[in-house]
Order: structure tokens, then C-alpha cells, then sequence
């Protein structure tokens, strides 16, 4: 377990990836949770809009501010819940030439519609708003609970989303005309945003083109930005936390977001599987022949339950198996399959606590 | 799960039981996505010339970004057209986890308000109309008897009949394990008759087997009668299947499940069940 609050005590940044329904969120908390027992002062942010941080942490609300949560540490535990729209306008305040320009671009629907939905914005705003809590420099370390994608590339790849926009054939043609709003001299350019016009109705157009052209000049800063995110992610006290679970289908996930990371050269540095099944001291062979012996006994029922739990946990062990195997160097950790949900410190203290080193065969 | 290889956009028959005399049904399954659905709407709305340029200077992303929610609503496009075309008696579609199917089941309002004129807008409001018409299309939500997991279903089943008008079918609770009896966590330890020539160890884990399967049955049972209490659906039930894989025994079983609860429901509210049996 020192690898663990070595890596909890070290690092500047831990970011929790996996998909959804494993306890990520959870397991961001308890991290957090460590860290202030370690002393430390760290946030965990979360981009669930499930309020299920707030939940484990038995607070009413979290907000896009850090919010103190109190308990039996000698640091500081505080909580973010990302809020994708107000971090997009803060970028926009930042790289505006004045308040009119900011209020002109933010007040228009296309742009309403980038912060709101673009593919990608809200894993683009997390690694914003990570990149300004390590900037504030109130944190020794930021855990973020990452949003429950498939893909882990869209997370590192988040800096890049609005570059993407931007460099789009059609953003060029709009902003490089310089006759008027809506007067797009270039005959090609005319022709696709006419055609378009037809498919998705021409205000949709019309917004989009006066967003492009409202942008013009912020391009720069947010591009500057984006590579100076990227490179959080990548430094060497930047941890990456795969969070799993036994079940079959988050294998296959876990599996995929191990190869992405690979692609990226980084890997996880621990991979936390949760809800893990007791180990009964016994075989299947010797379940069986204690089902037999008891059947129609005062014990049947619990035979039946322990050639059950048999089944479960050895499915179970051969998948935390696998999944160890995805990342040889990485730290492998289990958590038991606790009897209900966390609503409050105490019990995310008691889950930190569970966080061990599986057993060996 | 049914043993074919992983599907592509187009229909790929999986059973087809037309020759056997009792049962003549035919399964087959796709994988609908939006950029193929984009290409193909796109195309049969004549806009074929559109594709090859929007393809070559690749501003499908400005048409997503200024039409929210366009990717769901191309896919349920797709499953609105083969409604249409008649290609089967029913459609199932697995649709994304909770945190993600309003947004999918919305789209169709988000793009109707996004684009207010176009063939987009018809689109919308063509899939809005199935959507609304509980003969057509019913939602069926699929959960486990845990908290988090019910607590999310119980705000996603009022999203979707609220805010969407969508008819709600039966909830599905899966993978239950078998209620045991006598089963509190105290009679393994008391040590009954039947325990003579037991070892220690077979004690120990009986004890262990028992407390464990106690309190997942106490948490499965309270977290049903929740539900129950606060989502007024029928509830269908699945038990948990002890297998590392779901083969054709096990998909067979749990259809068996559902067939057998579904018949005794229509059996006994014939009038409640019209047009909805399977």
C-alpha cells in the first residue's frame, strides 16, 4: 500500500478515467480524502451531472467554485462540480479584446450551442478549469473524476476541440471575407452555406456564421491555451487512476482505455477495481459436495448461497486478473462491494480504508 | 450474445427459425451510426452533391455544433425510417446508459427548436409524432436492485414521460439472485445438527456465503419495494445469470423469464395490455 500513498502524497494531479457505473466518482472522493489525511490541501472536481460527489460527500450543492468540505484531517478537502457553460465564458471573458466582444460572442446562439453540446467541450472545460485550479496554486493536488466516456482520447485531446472549429475550411472562408456580416464573397463558400441553409434552416446558419466572425481574433489565445493544457496532462506529476469494476462489460471498456493511454504514451500509474466479491476458503468441487451433504438440512439454503458466491467470485478473480495484466506496472487495487451506497465522510473515510492490495492465490 | 460477429450498419439476420414448424420468428441486428445515418439521410433527401463537399472539406462538425443534439436525432432518423418501412413487427433499440438517454430522446425537440424551418425541422417533428404515439413506440428502462442505479431510473422515468411524453412500458429489474430462506446471519453460527462433520473451514465459509447473500437479499429487497413505492410501473423481473458470458442458454433463459411474466400479465388485464404484447 506505500506505492499508494506515495503516489497520493506526490503528485500535483490524479485524474480518475473508466466508464460510467464503477465508482469513479467514489473512488476520486476517497482519494481526496487520503490526501487531506496525508495533510494535504486537495480538490477533487467532478463532472458528473448526476451530483453523485456532492452525494458521497454529503454536502446539499457543489458549485463551479471549490466548496470546503469539513472532517477528521489535518489538510484541506475541497469539491468542484464543473460547469461547463460558465468555465466556456470565463475562456471567452479571458480572450476577449473587451466586454462587448466577450458579451457579443457569448450572447449568440451558435456559441450557446458550442458550450452547451460540441462533442468534447465538456472534457475541453475540465482540463480548463483543472489547468486554472493548479494555477491558483491553493492546491497541492487536483483529483478529477473524468466524465463517463468510452474514450479516453477525448479527455486528452479535450485542449484541442476548439482548435479543431477553428482550422474547419468553413471558419476560414467566413472570417476571411471582410464585406459585411452575412456577406460571404467567396462563390464557393456561398454555395455550401446556401445548401446547408436548406438542411438545418438558414438562422442556424446565419448564427453560425456570425459566430465565426464575432471570434475572430481570440483564436490565438485559446490555440496558446490548448497547448498549454495538453502539456498538464502529460508532466511527470500528472498520475492517471483507472477505475474498474469485475463485471464483464467494464473489462472490455478498461481494456480500451489502457490501449488509449498507450497510444498517448502515458499509462495508469494504479488501476482501482471496486465492488469486488468475499473469497470463500473453499473450492467449487467442495461447495458441491456440501450442497449434497446438506441438502434438506437447516444449512441448505446457505450451501446454495456459498456454491453461488463461488461462481460470482471466481468469474470475479479471473477478471481482476485480466485486468491486471493490462497494465503489468501498474499498482493493482481492490475494494469489496460495500452493503450501500456513501452518503456522507465517514463512509468515504471507511472506503478509503477498503482500498487494498488483492490477496495473492 | 448471439454468437455473430460484431454488427455493422446493415441488418444481419442472427436466428431465423422460419423453418422449424413451432416457431417461425427471425432476429436480426444493426448498428446504427450517426455519421452513416448523416451520409445515408443525406443522400435520400437529395442532397447527394452536399456530401461529397461536405466530405471533402469536412464541416460536419459545424452542422453538429449548430444543431444540438443532431447525431441522436439522425440515429432515431434511422429507427423512425425502418418503423416505416415496415422491415419488422418490432424494433428494439438499445439505447444509451441513463445519464445519456433524455439527452438522445430529446434531441428530436432540441433540433425542432434549432432549426425552425428545413427538412431538418420535419424530421423532428416526424419523430416526435412516433415518439408520442404509445402504439408505436414505448420505452422500456432496464435497471439493477441497487440504489444509485434505481435512484437514476426513478429521475430518468419522469424525464421521459414529463418532459418528452414518451409512454413508459414495464421496468425491467435484472440480474436478482433467488430469494433463500433462513438465511440470518446468526444460524450458520448456531451450529444445527447438519453441521456435525463439517471442518472449520467449510464453517467458515458458509458463514461467510450466508452473511454475504443475506445482505445483498435485504438490500435487493428494500431497494424493489423503493421503486415500487416510487414509480408506479409494472416491475418485470430477471435473475442473475452465474455465467462469465452471456451464450444462447443464458439469453434463452432470461427471454423465458420475460415471456412467461409478460403472458401471465396479459392473461390477467387483457384490455390493459392491448397492442403492447410482445
Amino acid at each position: 500500500m506505500t506505492r499508494w500513498f506515495d503516489l497520493i502524497a506526490d503528485r500535483k494531479v490524479i485524474v480518475c478515467c473508466g466508464t460510467g457505473g464503477v465508482g469513479k466518482t467514489t473512488t476520486a472522493a476517497s482519494i481526496a480524502v487520503t490526501a487531506a489525511q496525508a495533510g494535504r490541501n486537495a480538490v477533487v472536481m467532478t463532472i458528473d451531472p448526476a451530483k453523485r460527489l456532492a452525494d458521497a460527500l454529503g454536502v446539499n450543492g457543489l458549485g463551479n467554485t471549490p466548496q470546503i468540505v469539513d472532517g477528521p484531517w489535518p489538510g484541506t478537502l475541497a469539491a468542484v462540480m464543473l460547469d461547463t457553460g460558465e468555465t466556456f465564458d470565463d475562456v471567452v471573458r479571458r480572450n476577449a479584446r473587451d466586454a462587448a466582444h466577450a458579451e457579443r460572442v457569448i450572447n449568440n446562439r451558435f456559441y450557446r450551442n458550442v458550450a452547451g453540446t460540441l462533442s468534447g467541450t465538456q472534457d475541453y472545460m475540465a482540463v480548463e478549469k483543472l489547468a486554472e485550479l493548479t494555477e491558483s496554486n491553493q492546491w497541492d493536488l487536483v483529483v478529477v473524476d473524468t466524465p463517463p466516456t468510452r474514450d479516453a482520447l477525448t479527455f486528452l485531446d479535450a485542449p484541442r476541440v476548439l482548435s479543431r472549429l477553428l482550422d474547419n475550411p468553413i471558419y476560414k472562408l467566413v472570417t476571411s471575407n471582410r464585406g459585411g456580416v452575412f456577406q460571404i464573397a467567396n462563390r464557393a463558400a456561398q454555395t455550401i452555406v446556401s445548401q446547408l441553409g436548406r438542411v438545418v434552416g438558414a438562422s442556424v446558419v446565419d448564427d453560425a456564421v456570425t459566430f465565426f466572425q464575432s471570434f475572430e481574433g481570440m483564436e490565438q489565445g485559446f490555440r496558446d491555451r490548448a497547448l498549454a493544457t495538453s502539456a498538464l496532462l502529460t508532466q511527470d506529476a500528472t498520475s492517471f487512476v483507472l477505475v474498474a469494476s469485475p463485471r464483464a462489460d467494464t473489462l472490455d471498456e478498461a481494456r480500451y482505455f489502457c490501449e488509449q493511454l498507450t497510444s498517448n504514451d502515458l499509462s495508469p500509474d494504479a488501476i482501482v477495481i471496486n465492488r469486488t466479491l468475499p473469497r470463500p476458503g473453499v473450492d467449487a468441487t467442495r461447495a458441491a459436495t456440501l450442497q449434497h451433504q446438506l441438502n434438506q438440512t437447516s444449512l441448505e439454503s446457505a450451501s446454495i448461497a456459498l456454491s453461488d458466491l463461488i461462481r460470482l467470485s471466481t468469474d470475479d478473480r479471473q477478471r481482476v486478473q485480466e485486468l491486471a495484466a493490462l497494465a503489468p506496472e501498474a499498482l493493482l487495487l481492490t475494494v469489496p462491494l460495500l452493503a450501500s451506497d456513501i452518503h456522507d465522510v465517514p463512509g468515504l473515510i471507511d472506503f478509503a480504508s477498503r482500498v487494498c492490495e488483492p490477496a495473492a492465490d | 450474445m448471439f454468437g455473430a460477429q460484431a454488427q455493422g450498419y446493415d441488418e444481419a439476420v442472427v436466428i431465423d427459425e422460419a423453418d422449424h414448424d413451432d416457431q417461425r420468428g427471425r432476429v436480426s441486428l444493426r448498428s446504427i451510426t450517426p455519421d452513416d445515418a448523416l451520409t445515408e439521410w443525406l443522400n435520400s433527401h437529395g442532397f447527394g452533391r452536399l456530401v461529397t463537399r461536405l466530405s471533402s472539406v469536412g464541416i460536419l462538425d459545424v452542422i453538429a455544433t449548430a444543431t444540438p443534439g443532431i447525431r441522436d436525432l439522425l440515429v432515431l432518423g434511422r429507427i423512425k425510417a425502418l418503423e416505416q418501412e415496415g422491415v419488422a413487427d418490432l424494433i428494439v433499440v438499445d439505447a444509451p446508459a441513463a445519464g445519456h438517454a433524455v439527452g438522445f430522446l430529446r434531441s428530436p425537440v432540441g433540433v425542432r427548436d434549432a432549426a425552425r424551418s428545413g427538412v431538418l425541422n420535419r424530421q423532428a417533428n416526424e419523430i416526435l409524432e412516433l415518439m408520442g404515439d404509445p402504439k408505436r413506440c414505448q420505452v422500456v428502462l432496464v435497471t439493477i436492485a441497487e440504489e444509485t442505479p434505481i435512484n437514476e431510473l426513478i429521475e430518468t422515468s419522469f424525464a421521459i414521460e414529463d418532459e418528452l411524453g414518451v409512454r413508459l412500458g414495464p421496468v425491467v429489474v435484472n440480474a436478482l439472485l433467488d430469494e433463500l430462506d433462513g438465511l440470518s446471519p446468526t444460524s450458520p453460527s448456531d451450529l444445527p445438527p447438519a453441521a456435525d462433520g463439517l471442518e472449520p473451514a467449510d464453517l467458515d465459509a458458509l458463514r461467510l456465503a450466508a452473511t454475504f447473500r443475506h445482505e445483498r437479499q435485504q438490500l435487493q429487497a428494500s431497494q424493489l419495494t423503493r421503486l415500487e413505492a416510487q414509480l408506479p410501473l409494472d416491475q418485470l423481473h430477471l435473475p442473475m445469470v452465474f455465467s462469465p458470458v452471456i451464450g444462447t442458454t443464458e439469453r434463452e433463459l432470461l427471454a423465458q423469464h420475460l415471456n412467461q411474466q409478460i403472458t401471465e400479465r396479459v392473461a390477467n388485464d387483457p384490455e390493459d395490455h392491448q397492442g403492447t404484447t410482445p
